[in-house]
């Protein structure tokens, strides 16, 4: 048993709506529990789908145990190719109909539906959603082509390739598909099937016509990809096309395998990145800390582009995707830093905090993690939310994609930098400590940011909205600018209540461990250039300064203390 | 699937169906069950599916660790059953270890738990011993093939029932069983108090303050799912008093009217204490109103809210019932609400999705009452719904809300009518 409070993944039958949903002409009739049908909410409410998910669940209940499940089934698939007329059928069950035994597959073979049954069976107890996806794309792939018959007609045109992966419920996968064909037209490319997203079961049966496969996500199409190479001699571009670098890698790789030349869509604008990179302002992107967590293709396409297009240090990477460790591991061995490889949301927050990093990129997970530890944090990676399917074009891959993690890796910083200016100013009476950040409470109720009052309220106000800073060492901090450097956050320790609906009280907050007992005390003035310090690294100067005064049994904290242990730290 | 009108006692017409149901199973009552109970952890012995589920249906709120998590059973669990105690064991002692907060530890069973047939009610014997002092732990089962969505709540507390101590006098009592939002359990509590009625409320926002009962224990049922704990509160001497629930003036009103007559309330004291509140419901009734008047409405199957919703928007707002349809028709508890609903609507019990859509999109209802996984379908062919899962998580009880009951309704066609996109 595996105690699991979130998980990054869904069970493998999600995996299969994923493709199905995607997908034209797919019906997927689901042996499956009363209950079950909540994953079509992940399609409704999630990524806004228009219609239902094309499921039919059998919803059997315990009266019917006794009874005959497979009936049910049957009975249920019958009705479900009646009503919706799919051109294909996949059958299979989810964990609970997986221990009844009553063979999905097998009865999907002998029920006299008048179109292909695709059965699809997972190990649910051992695997998880993008094994699901994966291994029903296959399926289906071997389905559609006659379980890899033999091609007929001209040799593929050498400039037609297939583009793999995209799904429904995906990370940002409707305009990556637009950015990646807009590339490849660029190229006098021609796309002769994208798949699962858009094909239909026909589509699928064309993939053999194309001359290779383009690999836009490994976790759901490499499997497909290298039976497709085996099968058909299409070789495959598995460089996935995020940052300016790898895109430009992606075009290459491309180029050699169509025979065409690279330039039309190297020499173009491309990318804004390098310049807004290269750009004064941002020097103090320089050497940012950054913690990247994700599906494994993500993680080590963003580890590239942090280190090389925008300058940050990669302090830590690692992954939920087992079944690509190597990759990332591989990854985070060029970066010097150790992989980590985990599913358990709690060991990727202890690694966080362990960490303290300045910037996180990660999935929903890690941004509620940094959040709690107010740290800056962009998502980069599925698990996905609705605030992933934004209404403008937002791709991750190609020169628009570089373009837009520029913007959403930067922007938390920014905000870090405008918190920081606030709370340099917190002597001006508009800027009184216990008033709000100005994105939230700019005009707080009178009285809360009057010079030198900090109204209990106002603290609130700043308590829940703190967490969103970081300040560029280097920048802009007076004196004690140097502990900036110092990654730390404790000044937005306190931790927003969690809301999980108006009707219910909220949260206690989480108690942090007692700090150890400091026997050093401060000097009145120590403590007041403590306090010129950005509030999101006070505290770490104040535990620094307490741990130098200790270690050399020094009682008293002076201001000279204090900058000591600066110097100390800094060395 | 097979779909026939047979009639039943209430001489209602009542639509059976079984079909495709779509509905959460009762591991979402967890959702708010451990916002209630402020010192239990409820931990599901379940798959990755129950996990997932949990976390659909919360949002992704990660804001603080939650007091709920799965067990997650694998491959060498289903192996062996004396391996899957042990691990359960496990798994128990270090959750606990770091939780040392948690007074009340719910097993909640699923349905694959359920269907290899671990046990559940052993294994909290068993680990209430082994924590014995600290830990109270008790199991019920959450499982799709058992229960549907709200009925995770009456398992749930049907599960504390023979925990409650016994009360030391026989003087009548009353106890209002529900989980109820924080802010209306108070408004009632007031109200209580002014009917000089001496009230307890389960479950308690504590589990070390349990309600005590006895023979003098009176009880109202605040939510109209709770069909187990109110066998079981009855089978040790409680007695239910009948009421139609508290929504809306009406059913708030009666519901409050069975306590005084039980508990031997003046009218005019009754009249004192709840009048106001109830002229000041009808006041925050009325912009509702105007907007829904007249408006055709359509349930499909959630909560079992259903029914006393449908009584309230058809006699306080003056809506048409189109269909109401209700997972699980409970005759004896919603009796009364059955006898307030008008003539011609259609009762619907459990479910065959796909020909309930049928019948929604030919009756063409201004609004459809439907869970989540039919809102945008439905709103892209042109109708108008509101969400249900809203119905259960906001407080709408009682007279102080009525006004938002209302306005929940009232919202999407305001919606509607404001768009010009």
């Amino acid at each position: 048993m595996q105690l699991t409070v979130w998980t990054y993944e869904g069970p493998p039958h999600v995996g299969a709506m994923r493709v199905a949903t995607a997908m034209r002409g797919v019906h997927y009739v689901l042996h499956a529990p009363q209950g079950d049908t909540y994953a079509d909410l992940l399609f409704t409410m999630i990524e806004r789908n228009p219609a239902r998910p094309p499921v039919t669940y059998t919803t059997f209940q315990a009266r019917d145990l006794g009874k005959d499940t497979a009936e049910l089934f049957k009975k249920s698939a019958r009705e479900a190719y009646e009503r919706f007329k799919p051109e294909l059928v996949l059958v299979g069950a989810s964990c609970t109909a997986e221990l009844i035994q009553d063979d999905p597959a097998g009865i999907g073979q002998t029920i006299g539906i008048p179109v292909p049954v695709v059965p699809v069976e997972f190990s649910a107890y051992q695997h998880k959603e993008n094994h699901g996806a994966s291994e029903t794309f296959y399926r289906l792939a071997r389905a559609c082509t006659g379980n890899g018959a033999p091609r007929s007609g001209a040799p593929a045109d050498p400039k037609t390739c297939n583009v793999l992966g995209p799904t429904a419920l995906g990370f940002r996968h409707r305009d990556d598909v637009t950015e990646v064909c807009r590339l490849l037209a660029q190229l006098g490319v021609k796309v002769n099937v994208v798949a699962p997203l858009g094909a239909s079961p026909g589509d699928l049966a064309r993939l053999p016509d194309a001359a290779f496969n383009v690999v836009l996500y490994p976790e759901l199409a490499e499997t497909t990809a290298r039976w497709l190479q085996k099968t058909y001699g299409q070789p495959m571009v598995s460089v996935v096309p995020i940052g300016v670098g790898a895109t430009k890698d992606f075009v290459t790789r491309v180029a050699t395998l169509a025979g065409v030349d690279p330039a039309p869509a190297l020499s173009g604008m491309g990318s804004r990145l390098p310049w807004y990179s290269r750009s004064v302002d941002s020097t103090y992107l320089t050497g940012k800390r950054v913690f990247i967590f994700g599906d494994a293709s993500h993680v080590v396409a963003a580890a590239r582009v942090a280190s090389e297009e925008l300058g940050f240090t990669v302090v830590g990477l690692g992954t939920y995707s087992r079944e690509l460790a190597r990759d990332v591991r591989a990854a985070a061995q060029k970066y010097g830093v150790p992989a980590l490889i985990s599913d358990d949301h709690l060991e990727v927050e202890e690694t966080i905090a362990a960490l303290h990093p300045e910037l996180v990129l990660g999935t929903q997970m890690e941004r509620h993690i940094a959040k709690r530890l107010g740290l800056p944090c962009a998502v980069i990676s599925a698990p996905v939310h609705v605030q992933d399917y934004p209404a403008r074009y937002s791709p991750q891959m190609g020169f628009e994609g570089a373009n837009v993690l520029f913007d959403t890796w930067v922007h938390p910083l920014m905000m870090g930098l405008e918190e920081h200016l606030l709370s340099m100013f917190r002597e001006d009476f508009e800027f009184a400590d216990g008033a709000g950040p100005s994105h939230l409470g700019a005009h707080a109720p009178k009285g809360a940011v009057t010079r030198g009052e900090s109204s209990p309220h106002a603290g609130e106000v700043r308590a829940a909205a703190a967490p969103a800073a970081l300040a560029p060492p280097g920048q802009v901090a007076p004196t004690l600018l140097g502990t900036a450097h110092v990654e730390a956050s404790e000044g937005a320790g306190s931790e927003p209540a969690a809301i999980t609906s108006p009707a219910q009280p909220s949260a206690p907050p989480k108690q942090e461990p007692p700090a150890g007992a400091t026997v050093s005390t401060w000097t009145v003035e120590a403590e007041k250039e403590l306090k010129k310090i950005p509030f999101f690294v006070r505290g770490k100067a104040k535990r620094n300064t307490e741990r130098f005064a200790q270690e050399r049994n020094i009682a008293l904290i002076t201001l000279e203390t204090l900058y000591d242990a600066k110097a100390h730290f800094r060395s | 699937m097979t779909a026939c009108e047979v009639p039943t006692k209430v001489e209602r017409p009542v639509l059976r169906e079984r079909g495709q149901h779509e509905v959460f199973c009762g591991l979402t009552g967890i959702v708010w069950l451990h916002r209630k109970i402020q010192d239990a952890f409820f931990l599901v012995v379940g798959s990755r599916t129950c996990a997932h589920l949990i976390q659909s249906a919360a949002g992704v709120m990660i804001f603080a660790e939650p007091r709920f998590a799965t067990a997650i059973l694998q491959d060498k669990d289903l192996a062996g059953l004396t391996d899957a105690n042990e691990e359960l064991d496990r798994v128990v002692n270090r959750l606990l270890a770091r939780r040392p907060d948690i007074k009340l530890l719910f097993l909640v069973g699923s349905c694959p738990s359920e269907v290899i047939k671990l046990d559940l009610s052993r294994a909290a014997l068993r680990l209430s011993k082994q924590h014995a002092g600290a830990v109270r732990v008790l199991n019920y089962s959450g499982s799709g093939i058992e229960t549907t969505f709200t009925q995770g709540e009456d398992a749930c507390l049907a599960s504390m029932v023979p925990e409650l101590p016994q009360a030391a006098s026989t003087a009548p009592e009353l106890l209002v069983v529900g989980s109820l939002p924080d802010v209306v359990e108070d408004q009632f509590q007031r109200l209580f108090e002014r009917l000089s009625i001496p009230v307890r409320f389960f479950p308690p926002r504590r589990s070390t303050s349990l309600p005590s009962m006895g023979p003098g224990t009176r009880f109202l049922l605040a939510q109209p799912f709770l069909a187990d704990t109110a066998r079981r509160l009855e089978e040790r001497g409680a007695t239910r008093l009948a009421a139609p629930f508290p929504f809306g003036v009406e059913g708030t009103t009666a519901w409050f009217q069975a306590a005084a007559r039980a508990f031997d309330v003046s009218d005019d004291r009754f009249a004192a204490a709840i009048e106001p509140a109830a002229a000041r419901a009808k006041v925050a009734l009325q912009g509702a109103k105007q907007r829904l008047a007249g408006k055709r409405i359509f349930f499909f199957p959630d909560s079992q809210l259903e029914v006393p919703l449908a009584r309230f928007l058809s006699r306080e707002l003056d809506m048409q019932l189109v269909e109401v349809g209700t997972p699980y028709l409970h005759q004896e508890h919603l009796s009364a609400e059955l006898a307030l609903l008008p003539p011609d609507v259609t009762v619907s019990e459990g479910q065959d999705v796909e020909r309930q859509l049928d019948r929604c999109r030919a009756a063409r209802p201004d609004l459809v009452v439907c869970g989540l996984g039919l809102a945008n379908p439905l709103e892209t062919q042109g109708l108008t719904t509101k969400w249900s899962i809203e119905l259960v998580f906001t407080p709408v009880h009682g007279f102080d809300q009525a006004g938002d009951l209302a306005d929940l309704f009232a919202r999407p066609l305001v919606r509607r009518t404001r768009l010009e996109v």
